[in-house]
């Protein structure tokens, strides 16, 4: 038997212990410190075509991650719809913000980049963003390219 | 004829021991209050379940998460994709190995210990003497066990995957020479705090209740006597195990299975 001191001591610092791994694990490997986007507000984003977007998605501006993509649904007129999620600490959007996707590296996951516009006038919380830019999807710039191709060689 | 009677039998007494464990459950819960107010029962039993699996915890997390380090990048390598590293130790680590690892390594390091010490109280009489002097042995003896191993799991989940994702850079980054920041910034930018690690954490308390559920149960309904005690300890791992098992599939699609 271990004596009650001991004993109590080294119960201790296993709770210490595991508390801290738990927090290391929040703060180190998670993303607790990062963008919160409880306090924002959300735009949506209508799209031809969102390729491989998914929820959960980043959204940037320049490069620096403002949001991410909270869901994705289809309106009647078969478009797709991003439900954005931006934090409130980067400021207001101007209205004629444009909205493309893009992927980050050749196969890399694919995120919403926003181009702020000059507008004078502001986003505002379930605003829409009008000016969007489809995903590029390589399937189709290949057969377009071989097509203009091959209507290139006829004209000859 | 007999084959499908044997059959029925077999179903029959799988459904009636469930029925008692549940049964048993429900008595240790209802001893909470007692239990959690001699809380020094619960602290002594910790040391046993916690603090001793403490180690062969830290020994564990450390060598799964260098294989995951060596493994990783040898597959990520090939597409380019070495800066992933870090995530993908930190994501395997969070939802699956973390919960699933320390769960088993629980079930044979603590839960045969509860069983095999339960069993031999019972064994050697010291639960029916208990009762003679009416001491309730689930409140004085199954309670602060189950407490105590229901509180020490998600601890020792969480020290197996934090050690296992600083092995996991201990061989990709001091090793292999994967770059320091991308290890990082990948790994946070790609583990959630909700969805990855505080779903590892709720995994880590369900497989804590059951496997220690097993454990006690096992233990105190025991044969009382040697090859009782052995059957019994054995039951706990082999089960205990195969319910982390199945569990974890079941908490994982549940949790990741939507998208």
């Amino acid at each position: 038997m271990v004596r009650r001191q001991t004993l109590e001591l080294l119960v201790g610092l296993f709770v210490v212990a595991g508390v801290f791994a738990l927090a290391m694990l929040a703060f180190k490997v998670g993303n607790l410190t990062g963008v919160d986007v409880t306090k924002g507000y959300t735009l949506k984003a209508r799209f031809d075509n969102i390729g491989q977007l998914k929820v959960k998605a980043p959204i940037t501006v320049g490069g620096v991650r403002i949001g991410r993509v909270a869901a994705i649904h289809m309106d009647e007129n078969f478009y797709a719809i991003a439900t954005l999620n931006i934090s409130k600490q980067y400021g207001e959007l101007p209205k004629d913000t444009g909205a493309s996707i893009l992927t980050a590296g050749l196969l890399g996951e694919q995120y919403v980049a926003l181009e702020p516009g000059g507008d004078e006038e502001v986003l505002k919380d379930g605003d829409e963003l009008t000016i969007t830019q489809s995903a590029f999807i390589l399937e189709k710039m290949i057969s377009q390219f071989l097509y203009s191709k091959a209507a290139g060689s006829d004209a000859k | 004829m007999d084959g499908i009677r044997s059959l029925g039998r077999w179903v029959l007494a799988r459904v009636e021991r469930l029925g008692h464990a549940s049964l048993f459950m429900l008595a240790v819960l209802a001893g909470t209050g007692t239990a959690l107010r001699r809380f020094h029962l619960v602290i002594r039993q910790m040391h046993n379940v916690g603090v001793l699996t403490v180690l062969i915890i830290l020994v564990s997390g450390l060598f799964v998460g260098m294989v995951l380090g060596l493994q990783g990048y040898y597959t990520l390598s090939d597409f380019g994709a070495e800066s992933s590293l870090g995530l993908l130790v930190a994501l395997s680590l969070t939802r699956e190995l973390g919960p699933v690892v320390a769960a088993l390594l629980f079930a044979g390091r603590a839960g045969s210990a509860l069983t095999a010490e339960i069993g031999l109280m019972k064994a050697t009489e010291q639960l029916a003497g208990m009762e003679m002097m009416a001491v309730n042995p689930l409140t004085r003896v199954v309670a602060p066990r189950f407490f105590a191993g229901l509180f020490s799991m998600p601890l020792l989940a969480a020290i197996f995957t934090a050690v296992g994702v600083w092995g996991g850079h201990l061989v990709g980054v001091g090793l292999i020479g994967v770059d320091e920041g991308l290890f990082w910034s990948r790994m946070q930018d790609g583990v959630d705090f909700q969805d990855d690690i505080l779903n590892g954490v709720i995994k880590s308390f369900v497989f804590g209740f059951v496997v220690t559920w097993i454990a006690v149960f096992e233990g105190y309904d025991t044969v009382p006597t040697s090859e009782g005690v052995s059957r019994a300890t054995t039951r706990t791992v082999v089960n205990g195990s195969l319910a982390v098992l199945g569990l974890d599939f079941i908490l994982t699609s549940l949790m990741f299975g939507e998208l």
